[in-house]
């Protein structure tokens, strides 16, 4: 078991030993970094692999059918054969658009994409790059994304592709600050902004029981970062065909779906990160329950989608500035209160106090909701 | 029943020649330049606010723009009308500006019989394409359309 | 106004929505003009499916006018049969045997059933839905569509109704199996509402989306469920009560506040009312002939008729001018969805570019009905 526990770990430090024994130290560390960025691209590349996979599966499942069963066992190798299909699909540009821009834009979406993953812990000590501003680092090389959507928009002279990236930009600002805010609670329960140092806060109790309306809003303004059901507005089929990515084809399309399923999974594992403890579970080795949690998350972002329908964009910006954004100022404010409050109080009283902490909030919620509702219903009744 | 609105437009409006038509469905057919003011007499006074269908037929004499209309509020069973156009130059006032609805109605007998509604606010084609040659439910428009191979398009 | 106190020098853009576009459902074409994502203008463009079907029903004698109202509204071919056949039955003066009248309510039930089902489908993938409601609509369809195909022999193309009756008798096994069908309708229609009716983004998109005020509605000629959801009681089973619609006991479905959400429930109702329907003529159906012999030279009388039904998706009328020959003189087809879009415009005025394709699907078009 510690063996297994230890793999990865254990696997790069041999490598690192046996580097050692003919190169000198500096050229050592640096193939080792090497390997790790390219150990991540590869894990990039097969995860979205297998989510795509799961996803179909999943979602032909809610939906009464089978899903893909054709290529390979249950259907496991159709996104390799989808992706033999989109490399070697012809690349078109269109013939007006910025030539520049638009063969910029997809590459500058990926990078970031496979930036973001440096800092993630996938299991004890599994951590590409320990930063101390972990969640920062996070935050600022994610928002690069949409300046590369609104690229691939703009840039390939479509109004479809415009609206869409148009689209991005709102969204995606919108939705950072109550994602920001909310993810705010766990940083300021363990005082650090490492990624590393907020899995070790949590081998107590995992950051959910302590504030679940701060996950509550995590999820939601994580689901409408990474434009996915019911927030895809920014690619709604239905209303501008493809969004930003219409004019895309081949390779250049291929890497648009890439960062965007690599971004769901990354959202998911950094949710499972912040919030349900990270790579902290009995019995299984610490990759494995990093994950289970990240795919527990991850299945929640599918279920979404096989079920909603899509929000209007005034609807999606006033969700986020009517309610998530207050939603999550009141939040941090009452999770400052409460963990001012119970200093040196021991574990037990954090947990109960942030509980109805929490509880009181949603009353609040609740009770204003409900106000709205039947004041709307009397200015129905009276016009 | 198409009797007796018959009957109350002869009362209704004495300078206008109405004819009744006993056929199977019965119609009351109206001179082209009294239509505008039956058919708003017909929406106004005998409550027919709903225009189901528009149609043009080609006889051989003459050229026909029949109208079905119906009562929402009475529930009636359609009232049949009918109007004339001469062969060469078919012109029928527009009665879009009385029931709207009548409006691509309009457009599609323009479009495919070439019958032409005076006062309509935006009478072009809608089924085939601007620049199209002719009109295709005309009796002496070939089934194969002028545009076949072999055949000189009309100037 | 406020373009003037900002001093932003904003445009307006034009955008060409479709021919091809996900949710024109066919190739209709939009020209839309967005000021942001707001809708300033909107003309639809038809005609890319025109096939001049009033010109080919003149060719053919009137027998070989059916299979082609199958390709009309290809959704609802067994209602398009029977309004055509019913027309030149007022024509000719046939009388249908009682059996084939309900054979015939039975089919065209459950193409209501069908087309709604689709219609409600399609709208929430308009909405954004992931195909799941579409995809429990198809799987329901499947069924009824097995039924068509025992009877018919086709599935969507049923060519199935004749003048003075039907084709063929219903075959062996298929009233056992319509029964099952029948009785796991409302469980479907359940499941459906539980689904949809009460979902949070459903209510958020659709209400107060498209309002179309009643005097509205009738001033622009719109029928079917459009009509109703404006609250107008108007359902031609019921004011004509032609075919035998008049022994059933059903009602006509209206909900008050004409918005895209109404339409929704004014389709479910009716496929409530379907299904009562069905069960009535489930237990009703009589046995005896299900056609009249006509001669083989079929040629009725000269004169014109006009004949209407409520096919799922609003009045479908067939004008015929005879002139005593074997072809129709003129074969006009009222078809409810073309003149149902001439409200289009007004309705989409104001609104986001997300709510025109919600307001399109809530008109539930099929383009081989608009463009003929």
């Amino acid at each position: 078991m510690p063996f297994l526990n230890d793999l990865f770990v254990n696997l790069s430090s041999w490598i690192h030993g046996f580097l050692a024994h003919f190169l000198p130290l500096w050229a050592a560390d640096l193939v080792m970094m090497l390997f790790t960025i390219a150990c991540l691209i590869a894990f990039a590349v097969t995860t979205i692999i297998f989510i795509n996979w799961l996803e179909r599966k999943v979602i032909g499942r809610i939906q009464d059918r089978y899903g893909p069963n054709r290529v390979g066992p249950l259907g496991i190798l159709q996104c390799v054969a989808d992706m033999i299909k989109m490399l070697t699909k012809e690349d078109i540009t269109p013939a007006q658009a910025d030539r520049l821009i638009f063969n910029l834009a997809p590459v500058m979406v990926v990078v970031p994409t496979f930036m973001v993953l440096a800092v993630i812990p996938f299991g004890r000590g599994m951590v590409a790059a320990d930063l101390n501003v972990g969640f920062l680092y996070i935050m600022a090389v994610s928002s690069l994304t949409t300046i590369a959507i609104l690229l691939a928009g703009w840039g390939s002279r479509n109004k479809y592709s415009l609206l869409g990236g148009v689209r991005v930009v709102a969204q995606m600002m919108s939705y950072e600050i109550p994602m920001v805010l909310s993810a705010l609670g766990a940083i300021m329960l363990t005082g650090s902004l490492s990624m590393v140092s907020i899995v070790a806060g949590q081998s107590r109790v995992p950051f959910i029981l302590l504030q679940p309306l701060g996950f509550l809003i995590y999820l939601t303004s994580a689901v409408a970062e990474v434009n996915r059901a019911p927030f895809d507005l920014p690619e709604a089929e239905s209303e501008i065909i493809a969004g930003y990515h219409t004019e895309y084809s081949g390779i250049k399309y291929a890497m648009f779906l890439l960062a965007e399923y690599v971004n769901a999974f990354i959202v998911s594992a950094i949710a499972a990160t912040l919030f349900l403890g990270g790579w902290q579970g009995p019995l299984l080795p610490s990759y494995i329950w990093f994950f289970l949690k990240a795919y527990a998350i991850y299945f929640v972002l599918m279920w979404l989608r096989g079920t909603l329908p899509r929000l209007r964009i005034d609807q999606l910006m006033g969700l986020a500035w009517r309610f998530l954004v207050p939603l999550a100022l009141v939040n941090l404010l009452v999770m400052g209160l409460v963990i001012t409050l119970t200093q040196r109080k021991g574990l037990f009283s954090l947990v109960l106090v942030s509980l109805v902490a929490n509880g009181l909030i949603v009353a609040a919620v609740v009770i204003i909701y409900a106000f709205a509702i039947w004041r709307r219903r009397q200015v129905k009744v009276t016009t | 029943m198409s009797r007796e609105i018959y009957e109350r437009l002869v009362e209704a409006l004495p300078e206008a020649s109405f004819e009744y038509l006993e056929e199977k469905d019965p119609a009351i057919s109206v001179k082209t330049d009294d239509l505008f003011e039956v058919a708003r007499y017909l929406k106004e006074d005998q409550g027919f606010d709903y225009l189901s269908a528009v149609t043009g037929v080609d006889y051989p004499d003459r050229f026909e723009v029949v109208y079905h209309l119906y009562s929402m509020k009475k529930g009636t069973r359609p009232l049949t009308l009918k109007v004339s156009a001469s062969k060469e130059e078919p012109e029928v006032p527009s009665v879009t500006p009385i029931w709207p609805g009548a409006n691509f109605q309009e457009r599609e007998v323009y479009d495919l019989m070439g019958i032409r509604f005076v006062g309509h606010p935006d009478l072009k084609r809608i089924l085939l394409w601007e620049g199209y040659k002719g009109h295709p439910l005309r009796k002496d428009f070939p089934l194969e359309g002028y545009q076949a191979i072999g055949q000189e398009e009309p100037s | 106004m406020q373009r003037v106190e900002t001093g932003l020098r904003t445009e307006t853009i034009t955008v060409n929505m479709g021919p091809q576009h996900p949710s024109t459902h066919g190739v209709f074409r939009m020209i839309v003009t967005l000021d942001g994502e707001t809708i300033v203008d909107l003309e639809p463009v038809m005609g890319y499916l025109h096939r001049c079907q009033e010109k080919i029903g003149e060719r053919n004698t009137y027998l070989q006018n059916i299979p082609y109202t199958d390709r009309l509204d290809y959704i609802c071919s067994m209602s398009n049969n029977m309004a055509y056949v019913m027309a030149v039955e007022k024509l000719a003066q046939i009388e249908v045997p009682e059996r084939a009248e309900y054979i015939r309510i039975i089919m065209v039930e459950l193409t209501r059933i069908v087309n709604h089902a689709v219609a409600i489908g399609a709208l929430l993938n308009d909405l954004g839905c992931f195909f799941t409601p579409m995809l429990y609509a198809l799987e329901e369809r499947e069924r009824i569509l097995d039924l068509f195909e025992m009877a018919s022999g086709s599935r969507m193309m049923c060519n199935y109704m004749r003048f003075g009756g039907v084709r063929y008798d219903l075959p062996p096994g298929f009233m056992p199996e319509l029964k099952s069908v029948v009785a796991a309708l409302p469980a479907f229609i359940d499941e459906f509402e539980r689904l949809l009716t009460e979902n949070e983004i459903v209510l958020a998109r659709c209400q107060n989306v498209g309002v179309l005020p009643p005097d509205m509605a009738i001033a622009y000629s719109c029928t079917g469920p459009l009509l109703r959801a404006s609250g107008v009681n108007y359902d031609i089973r019921k004011v004509d009560s032609y075919s035998i619609y008049d022994r059933f006991d059903f009602d006509v479905v209206t909900e008050t506040n004409c918005d895209v959400y109404d339409r929704y429930l004014v389709r479910i109702g009716e496929m409530r009312q379907s299904v009562r329907i069905l069960e009535q003529a489930l237990e009703q159906i009589p046995e005896g002939e299900v056609s009249v012999k006509l001669p083989r030279v079929f040629k009725p009388p000269e004169g014109d008729v006009y004949h209407r039904i409520e096919s799922p998706k609003g009045e479908l009328g067939f004008y015929l001018v005879s002139d005593g020959g074997t072809n129709p003189y003129r074969y006009k087809i009222r078809s409810p969805t073309f003149i149902n879009l001439t409200v289009l415009p007004e309705l989409c005025k104001g609104h986001k570019v997300a709510d025109v394709v919600a307001i399109l699907g809530s008109i539930d078009i099929v383009l081989g009905e608009v463009d003929r």
